[in-house]
């Protein structure tokens, strides 16, 4: 996977999403080890103490655990992460909805157009 | 005591012109700072000052708490902005030239990097480009398991590839104990592998912060900041 990283916001930031991402979508699956900080940092190519911040992040929001003398995991709590997953797709349908009524489009009219999308791509 | 490299109310005058003007600053040990500063602002200086190649006008600058002498040399790893190799040599030979000279340099590595960026080390210097023998020089600068790497200017003329495999290079060889002190114009080739930048300007530091923290503030890269700080 390549990291890309905007302009706007900490690195640090963009990380632990990008992380989070990988764990709900489950490439690094529920209580799989994760890559130590340095081979983390090496393959998304940014400093060290970036990636250990963003995922000191991540472990206090629960989503991953350290083992003191292991490392990394990620939770076994397949709810947190179900949880995560929807929340951050709460949160694409917001954008979403915000971008479709800069458009014209009410929210209702909206949801209209994605069912015909969606019937549309079925076909 | 675990400050690498301290600078105190450090001065540096050519003439009557301030090429430093009261820098303090410290570095400790597990950082990448990005130095960094448009043309004649003090950069080259402050790092030829930790070499010892330079003596300040007035202050003092200390390298793991010894002052600069043959012991902090031992310790640091410097890349200067100029070829200072003989033309005449082998690659191969002048590995074997820095393996006498320095106790810390790491002859395997080096031979690694070359084969990964595809040098011959049988070839004559004075036979390789430009940007090649930049690599070569950075090589072996990185080649040694120093506790403070200064790199002035170290991806200027190399080309993006090379670059992004440099980059790379210099985060997976330095260690947790070193720290590493880039000079560079090109900010966004280098900025998310930094995690601390000094913006140099006029021969003082006009701002010293995190990466993350500009992002934080300024909701704007650190290439972005720049170009609005020292704006033409």
């Amino acid at each position: 996977m390549a990291w890309q990283f905007d302009n706007e916001r900490p690195i640090y930031t963009q990380l632990l999403e990008q992380i989070r991402f990988l764990i709900i979508s489950g490439l690094y699956p529920a209580g799989s080890k994760l890559p130590s900080v340095r081979d983390l940092a090496s393959e998304a190519s940014v400093n060290p103490n970036t990636m250990q911040r963003a995922l000191a992040e991540l472990e206090r929001s629960g989503l991953i655990y350290s083992q003191r003398t292991s490392g990394r995991f990620v939770t076994e709590d397949g709810v947190l992460i179900k949880q995560m997953k929807e929340s951050i797709g709460k949160e694409k349908i917001l954008t979403f909805l915000h971008e479709m009524e800069q458009l014209g489009y009410t929210a209702a009219d909206s949801v209209v157009l994605v069912e015909k999308v969606v019937e549309e791509e079925i076909r | 005591m675990n400050t690498i490299l301290e600078y105190s109310h450090v001065t540096k005058q050519f003439g009557s012109m301030h090429a430093l003007y009261d820098v303090n600053f410290t570095i400790e040990p597990g950082h990448i700072i990005g130095l960094l500063g448009p043309n004649g602002s003090g950069k080259t200086t402050m790092i030829k000052l930790a070499c010892g190649l330079l003596v300040p006008t007035s202050g003092s600058l200390t390298v793991c708490g010894e002052p600069v002498g043959p012991g902090s040399k031992a310790r640091i790893s410097y890349l200067p902005d100029k070829n200072y190799l003989s033309e005449w040599m082998k690659v191969s030979r002048i590995i074997d030239l820095f393996h006498d000279f320095y106790d810390n340099f790491d002859r395997n590595k080096s031979y690694e990097m070359l084969k990964r960026l595809n040098i011959n080390p049988e070839q004559k210097l004075k036979t390789l480009s430009k940007g090649t023998r930049e690599k070569v020089q950075l090589i072996l600068v990185m080649s040694r398991n120093a506790d403070l790497y200064l790199l002035d200017e170290p991806i200027g003329g190399v080309d993006p590839a090379a670059r992004d495999y440099i980059l790379q290079t210099i985060l997976t060889n330095y260690n947790e104990n070193g720290s590493i002190l880039i000079s560079t114009h090109l900010i966004s080739d280098v900025e998310q592998v930094l995690d601390q930048i000094i913006f140099l300007k006029n021969g003082s530091i006009s701002l010293q912060s995190s990466v993350d923290d500009i992002r934080e503030n300024h909701q704007k890269s650190v290439d972005e900041l720049f170009r609005e700080v020292f704006q033409c």
